[in-house]
C-alpha cells in the first residue's frame, strides 16, 4: 500500500513536471525549416509525392539501414533466448471452421494487401515495414488456425538474407555510380521516371528498397512468431 | 495547453504506474508498451498542424498546405523499435516462466539462489 502512495506520489511529480515543461512548446505551428526544404524539394530531388517516405528513405536511407538491422537482430535475439534442442509446435485442438475455413480464403488477400501497401510506398501512407508487418499477419493466421503448419525454413532464412544484402547492393551500387552509400543513382544518375511522377514507375530506387524492406520485415517477424510459438517438447529440456 | 499534450502525458503515466506498481512482468511489459505509444503521440502531435493534410503531394497539396513529414518518419521509426525490443523482452518473458513456473518479480527473487 505505500509502495502504491508513493508511486502515485511520484507520477504525478513528473506529470506536473512534463505539463510544465510542455507548456511553452507552441502547438499548430510551422517551425521546422528542415521539413520545410524536404516539403519543397522532394518531387525534384527524389521523385516521390510521399514526403515520409522520401525522409525514411532517401535522406535517412543510412538510418533505415541501421532500423532493419536492429530489427535482425531482434529476430536472431529471440531464435537465441527460445533455443532448445528439441522445440516444436504442441497446439492441441484446430481452430474453430470460421477460423480455419477464414484462414483458408483470406490469406492470398492478406498477402497481396501486404505486397500491394509495400509496392505503393511512395505514393501511398504505408511502405515496407506496416507492408511486412501485413504478411507477417497472414502466417500469424496460419499459425493459429492450424496446429500443424510450420513455415519453410530452408526458402525462409535464405530470403531474409537476400534482402538484406539486396539493400547493401543497392547502396554500394550508388556508392560506384554517385560517390556516396545509398547515391540514389536510379533518379539522380539516369533520370528514370521524370515524366511519371505520381505514377508507379517513379521514385528512384524508393520502391526497390522498399520491397526489400517489405520482404525482410515479413520473414523477420515471422520468424519471430515462429519462435514464440514452439514450446518444448515433454521431458525434453 | 493542448488535449493531445494531455493525453500523450497521461498515457505516459499510466505506463509508467504499471512498471512501478505491478508484480506481473508481463504486465510491466504491457506498461512499457502504453508508455511507448504515449511518447509516439506526444512526438506526432507535436508535428502535427490542425486544417493541412498529410505530407503527400498529390492532387491540390502544395507544400505550404502539407504538415511537417519529419515527426512522422521519426514515429515510424520509433513504432519499428519499439516492436522489436517488446519481441525480445517476451522471449526473455517465455524463458522466465520456463524456469521459475511464475511471472510474479518477487517470488522469482526468493526462488533465485
Amino acid at each position: 500500500m505505500v509502495k502504491r502512495i508513493l508511486a502515485i506520489v511520484f507520477i504525478l511529480i513528473i506529470g506536473l513536471w512534463m505539463a510544465k515543461g510542455l507548456d511553452q512548446v507552441p502547438f499548430g505551428e510551422d517551425r521546422m525549416l528542415v521539413g520545410k526544404y524536404y516539403l519543397e524539394h522532394v518531387t525534384e530531388e527524389t521523385g516521390a509525392i510521399n514526403a515520409v517516405t522520401a525522409v525514411v528513405v532517401n535522406y535517412r536511407g543510412f538510418d533505415t539501414l541501421g532500423e532493419v538491422t536492429v530489427l535482425f537482430i531482434a529476430s536472431t535475439g529471440v531464435a537465441a533466448l527460445l533455443w532448445r534442442k528439441k522445440r516444436k509446435r504442441t497446439a492441441k485442438k484446430e481452430g474453430s471452421v470460421v477460423l480455419t475455413t477464414g484462414a483458408k480464403l483470406l490469406l492470398p488477400f492478406v498477402m497481396l494487401f501486404g505486397a500491394y501497401i509495400f509496392i505503393h510506398g511512395h505514393l501511398t501512407p504505408g511502405g515496407g515495414f506496416p507492408g511486412g508487418a501485413t504478411i507477417a499477419t497472414a502466417f500469424l493466421l496460419l499459425y493459429v488456425a492450424f496446429t500443424v503448419y510450420e513455415i519453410d525454413h530452408k526458402i525462409f532464412e535464405p530470403l531474409e538474407g537476400l534482402a538484406g544484402v539486396g539493400y547493401v547492393t543497392v547502396g554500394l551500387i550508388g556508392l560506384a555510380v554517385g560517390g556516396y552509400f545509398l547515391f540514389d543513382w536510379i533518379w539522380q544518375s539516369w533520370g528514370l521516371g521524370k515524366e511519371n511522377i505520381g505514377r508507379l514507375f517513379s521514385a528512384g530506387f524508393i520502391p526497390i528498397i522498399y520491397i526489400l524492406i517489405g520482404l525482410k520485415v515479413g520473414t523477420e517477424l515471422t520468424g519471430i512468431i515462429d519462435n514464440m510459438v514452439k514450446e518444448p517438447e515433454e521431458g525434453g529440456q | 495547453m493542448n488535449p493531445y499534450y494531455f493525453a500523450s502525458i497521461a498515457l505516459i503515466l499510466i505506463g509508467l504506474y504499471a512498471i512501478l506498481v505491478k508484480r506481473n512482468v508481463l504486465k510491466m511489459l504491457v506498461g512499457l508498451s502504453i508508455m511507448e505509444t504515449g511518447v509516439n503521440l506526444l512526438l506526432i502531435s507535436v508535428g502535427y498542424v490542425s486544417g493541412r493534410s498529410a505530407p503527400i503531394l498529390s492532387e491540390g497539396i502544395t507544400p505550404d498546405k502539407a504538415v511537417d513529414p519529419i515527426p512522422q518518419a521519426l514515429v515510424l521509426t520509433a513504432i519499428v523499435i519499439g516492436v522489436a525490443t517488446t519481441a525480445m523482452a517476451l522471449s526473455v518473458v517465455i524463458n522466465l516462466y520456463e524456469k521459475y513456473k511464475t511471472l510474479n518479480v518477487e517470488e522469482i527473487r526468493r526462488l533465485r539462489g
